[in-house]
């Protein structure tokens, strides 16, 4: 409707103004060529100047009234490091720009007014002249160097890579079609590798190489979290087409490319926090964030900072926003710790996983679980009453041999008894109610004694530990699901006895 | 004292004129008996410049048009807009439920990119550039013709065939190409990406390809017209600004658009034939794809080696064209006519060496953007130079304000708001921020594309009498300038503070951002104003067509009392240009004002004292 109603107008006013037109020719006829010349040569010089202060003077005001939105000013103060130095130069520029925007407009539009025609007047034969020509070649010529020199500083200083020396901390932004995703390096600090063909969309968005180990604790994250005051190296990269990491409030801006990753580095220097604090002071945004609800949080509350795309990469381009959160570095390491790794939550275990049954970390974790198991046992009243499952313990099918990758879980134990000298341990193997009740019960025999020989085997005293198989009579869990069984079938150890 | 003569400049051509026996061979303009041959396909240059022109019209209307539209998505995404339905079909969807009428995001880039396409060549380089080179080079130099006006006939009729093929592109199920007039692969190359690099980025191709081929013929022509066709007395340093602006302009095309279209056989390859050379490590639609070893950096430096010049080929003929309306309107000679000619040629350099400020943020070497900038910033002096020079051409003018004269004053006043903000953003560390931002927006449609179309409407509005033998509506085109005056500063100037809010362009909405949602009421009041504005074009258009049978009959051969040549011939000038001999000419463009005359024509000899004054040189 609305649609319909400009168009009507417009032609209506069309129709006007054609007509107004040839009202005026037929009256400039009438008057004399000349006369309606004169006159409506007059009349655009005044509308000339006119046009020249009302333009002036609107440029300067709306700057003022815009001025909370402008780079460097009010609340749009930079949130990182270069950032100012940014501000800083855009407003060095403003200032040299404006006057020769000024000067230059009022020249224009005077002499436009002053030199109008008159009549029986000729124009002045000035064609040329050697030193205002110099003049207004040098004088640009200077101010272009101060402001070439005072950019390239600052361009110098905020663009090159890392130092490998220096600590800062690497994030990953892959941008796709149309949402970003956020990679962590994890404890290592260090990023994983990663190859386009191996990306699947079930379990690997990213094409992370499993079989590099630096890709073991990478995690993902939904949002952007980082320090501040630390320095912050990302790395950014693309999956289909170009797309673009762009920070509005940390001035970031860098191209994600497929098959070329780019970096940016800089140094988030304002939390969300006080980000808010500082909005909060300005009428604007003390406002009510949904204007339908008056009670309800206000703009600044509710403010952070964004990720966009900058960069058309298709129809969805304007749409792919992450939340960005600068937090202190007691927060962040807090926040980092909670973030699972993605291999551990969707690789590890899977028909994808391409390494072995156990990795160094998931020794070291299961060292440690271990130890608690059996610390938290020897504080009950009754230790004897708390069984300790013994896992990672692996056998084949019906055999009682131990296979080798079973040292590690052992070599814990051992180490435990070691310390713990006076204690006294029982192991018992248990299996699943499937085949002979009999055959179980000999080969959970045979298995808790192939961990007795191990163990005293590597050094540990005979009599501090036994060996009894229970076969299936002791089931942990149900006989009925594969996993139940899988629990079913275990060696679990007890402690018997501890001297004082 | 000398005797003051009086010459009768018929008298005079057929004195001094040279004699190139055109009258014996004319019968070769027997081609000329059929209508088909005396205004389609025909050979005169100034047949082809108002095809040129016509064509232009056309295109710049329709790419206006498709600004309005995505103007109005971005000034009032939850208006319905239904009753286009009936205009864009599939492209607006209806909500059963509510009625209301979305237009699809697909359809808004393609109007984007459409937008940018059409404007930048069809319009702004063939409109322009085709149009005036074609009237100007051989009238102002005193030439018959163009030095081959077959080719000459070709160049528009490849520029025809281009229109036609991009025409077809709009109308196709999967849409135009949709991915930016820049067309950056891999959204370019890969149909999977967007529905739009499909048969439309195809017929866009194809299209471009086609008008390479014709700016090239264009261009080959006009250098050689310029080089070996200028009647006898016409040295160099006697040429119009205009001519220089136009022969500079062709060579910059000749050397710069056969880069963009081996950037263009290249991506074709890439998507045709299965190569890799701007494609790498791509995963889309759900699929790892082949392609290895390119680099999508490649295609930008082959495009913006021709996008930079191009910016250049846009805006010196609308240079040219001010130079020359300033002069004769305010009845005075160009100020520092040499000056403005190295000028030309430095900004004509220099557009070659700056191509990567388009790129800073881009992924190259942050190191070589050092010289990039510097470079850029250096072409901020010739242009200082020059608008320096318009403003001091007009100090102590007897100005005529009459409609091609306010275009002119309007083209400074906009080359000097655009040209500023291009002092921010070729430096490099600004435009980390303003990169890509509605900042970037506002300083290109200004400086290149508001004022690059008021050079155009100056020359129209001047050489109109030239071209149809009447002048257009005095009264509707001073509504017409103030409109779009007013109007394009009212929708680009606001677009600085979004830009520096750190809105970034090609945004479909806004209000998904917290940062970038902001600015309705100043969304909404840029749609009503390019809207008005598109209004006023339109103005334009019927006072252009209405006044060539309806306008105020040209009656003398000179009405703007210019020096150049164009104005000797007669008010229906035929092929050939001149009945008879071709004028010699004796003096430069510009002694306006010169001895207390208001002017005096290049075909008239110099006087006893200025022979003395020169020789005293």
């Amino acid at each position: 409707m609305i649609g319909f109603l400009i168009v009507a107008i417009t032609i209506l006013i069309g129709i006007i103004l054609v007509q107004i037109g040839k009202v005026t020719d037929l009256a400039g006829r009438i008057r004399g060529e000349e006369e309606s010349e004169r006159r409506s040569n007059n009349a655009q010089a005044i509308w000339l100047l006119v046009f020249m202060v009302v333009f002036l003077v609107f440029c300067v005001v709306s700057a003022i009234y815009y001025k909370n939105e402008m780079l460097g000013y009010g609340p749009h103060i930079s949130a990182s490091e270069h950032g100012g130095r940014i501000d800083n130069l855009f407003n060095v520029t403003l200032f040299f720009t404006g006057i020769v925007f000024i000067v230059t407009h009022i020249a224009l539009f005077w002499f436009s007014y002053k030199y109008k025609a008159r009549e029986g007047g000729v124009g002045k034969f000035f064609a040329h002249s050697n030193m205002l020509e110099g003049i207004w070649t040098i004088v640009p010529a200077i101010v272009m160097v101060i402001l070439v020199t005072q950019g390239l500083v600052v361009w110098n200083d905020v663009m090159p890579d890392v130092d490998p020396d220096e600590e800062y901390i690497e994030v990953e932004a892959t941008g796709y079609q149309f949402a970003w995703d956020i990679r962590y390096p994890g404890p290592d600090g260090k990023l994983g590798t990663r190859h386009f063909q191996l990306i699947n969309l079930a379990n690997n968005p990213l094409g992370q190489d499993w079989t590099d180990e630096k890709n073991i604790d990478d995690f993902h994250a939904t949002e952007i979290v980082l320090p501040v005051n630390k320095k912050v190296r990302v790395r950014i990269t693309a999956k289909d087409v170009l797309h673009n990491f762009y920070l509005p409030h940390f001035r970031v801006k860098m191209d994600a490319i497929p098959g070329l990753p780019t970096y940016f580095i800089f140094t988030p220097t304002t939390t969300t926090e006080e980000y808010r604090e500082r909005l909060s002071e300005y009428p604007e945004w003390q406002v009510p964030a949904d204007p339908d609800d008056a009670g309800g949080p206000q703009r600044w509350e509710l403010f952070d900072y964004e990720l966009a795309c900058a960069e058309l990469c298709g129809k969805g381009h304007w749409s792919m926003k992450r939340i960005v959160k600068i937090v202190s570095e007691e927060e962040y390491n807090e926040w980092m710790l909670s973030q699972p790794s993605y291999y551990k939550t969707n690789i590890r275990g899977t028909a994808d996983d391409p390494l072995g049954r156990l990795l160094d970390y998931e020794i070291e974790e299961r060292a440690d679980e271990l130890t608690t198991d059996f610390e938290s046992a020897l504080i009950l009243d009754d230790p004897s009453e708390a069984s300790i499952i013994l896992k990672n313990l692996f056998f084949d099918s019906g055999s009682a041999e131990l296979e080798e990758d079973s040292q590690y879980e052992l070599n814990s134990l051992l180490e435990i008894l070691t310390d713990y000298n006076d204690v006294s341990v029982e192991i018992s193997g248990h299996t699943d109610n499937t085949g002979d009740a009999n055959a179980n019960q000999l080969l959970s025999e045979a298995r808790a004694d192939a961990v007795l020989q191990y163990l005293t085997g590597q050094g540990l005293d005979a009599s501090r530990i036994q060996a009894v198989g229970f076969g299936q009579n002791r089931p942990a869990d149900t006989n009925d699901t594969p996993e139940g069984r899988q629990n079913n079938r275990r060696i679990e150890m007890r402690i018997i006895s501890q001297n004082f | 004292m000398a005797e003051v003569t009086k010459y009768n400049e018929e008298v005079l051509i057929e004195e001094q004129g040279f004699d190139d026996q055109f009258h014996e061979h004319h019968h070769g303009d027997k081609y000329q008996s059929s209508f088909i041959f005396k205004y389609i396909f025909s050979m005169d240059h100034k047949i082809i410049a108002r095809q040129f022109l016509i064509t232009g019209i056309f295109w710049a209307l329709i790419g206006a048009a498709m600004s309005i539209i995505f103007r109005l998505q971005l000034g009032f995404p939850d208006e319905s807009i239904a009753w286009l339905k009936p205009f864009l079909g599939r492209w607006v969807q209806i909500n059963a439920e509510t009625g209301i009428g979305t237009l699809d995001s697909q359809f808004y880039y393609a109007l984007v990119t459409m937008h940018g396409t059409i404007i930048v060549f069809f319009v702004l380089t063939a409109g322009l550039s085709g149009t005036f080179s074609n009237l100007l080079i051989p009238l102002q130099l005193g030439a018959r013709d163009m030095a081959s006006p077959f080719l000459n006939m070709l160049s528009y009729w490849f520029f025809f065939l281009a229109g036609i093929v991009m025409f077809y592109s709009l109308f196709l199920s999967t849409g135009p190409f949709s991915g930016g007039w820049t067309a950056y692969p891999p959204l370019s190359a890969l149909p999977q990406a967007s529905s739009g690099s499909g048969a439309g980025m195809t017929l866009w191709l194809v299209s471009l390809t086609l008008f390479v081929v014709s700016v090239l013929l264009g261009g080959m022509n006009y250098i050689t017209t310029v080089l070996n066709l200028r009647t006898r007395g016409m040295s160099l340093w006697r040429m119009p600004l205009t001519i220089w602006a136009f022969f500079v302009t062709a060579i910059i095309a000749l050397l710069s658009f056969p880069v963009l279209a081996s950037g263009f056989f290249l991506l074709i390859a890439d998507r045709g034939l299965g190569t890799s050379f701007y494609l790498s490590d791509i995963f889309v639609a759900g699929q790892a794809l082949e392609y290895v070893g390119g680099s999508p950096i490649l295609f930008q430096h082959l495009f913006w080696f021709l996008g930079h010049p191009e910016v250049y080929i846009i805006i010196l003929p609308a240079m040219g064209i001010v130079s020359e309306v300033l002069s004769v309107q305010a009845r005075k000679p160009i100020f520092g006519y040499k000056a403005m000619v190295y000028s030309i040629l430095a900004i004509a350099f220099l557009s070659f060496i700056v191509w990567a400020h388009h790129m800073f943020m881009a992924g190259v070497n942050p190191f070589i953007s050092n010289f990039f900038v510097i470079f850029t910033l250096i072409i901020a002096v010739p242009s200082a130079v020059k608008v320096f020079n318009w403003i001091t051409t007009l100090w102590g003018g007897n100005i005529r304000l009459n409609s091609p004269m306010l275009f002119a004053i309007g083209f400074v006043s906009l080359f000097i708001s655009g040209g500023l903000t291009g002092i921010f953003l070729g430096n490099s560390a600004i435009d980390i921020q303003l990169h890509d931002t509605y900042f970037v927006v506002a300083h290109f449609h200004i400086v290149m594309g508001v004022a690059a179309m008021f050079g155009m409407f100056a020359g129209i509005y001047h050489w109109f009498p030239k071209m149809f033998g009447t002048f257009m509506n005095e009264t509707l085109g001073k509504i017409h300038f103030w409109l779009t005056l007013i109007g394009a500063y009212a929708i680009f100037w606001p677009m600085h503070y979004i830009g520096m809010a750190g809105v970034p362009r090609r945004y479909y909405r806004f209000d998904g951002f917290d940062a970038f949602g902001q600015f309705t009421v100043m969304n909404e009041f840029i749609t009503i104003a390019a809207i008005i504005v598109f209004a006023a074009q339109v103005l334009f258009v019927v006072n252009f067509f209405w006044s060539i049978n309806n306008g105020k009959k040209m009656k003398t051969k000179n009405p703007w009392g210019a020096t150049t040549l164009e104005w000797t011939t007669p008010i229906e000038a035929g092929h050939g240009n001149w009945p008879g001999k071709i004028p010699t000419v004796h003096r430069w463009a510009y002694d306006y004002g010169k001895d207390g005359k208001d002017f005096i024509s290049q075909i008239i000899p110099l006087s006893e004292e200025e022979k003395a004054e020169e020789q005293h040189h």
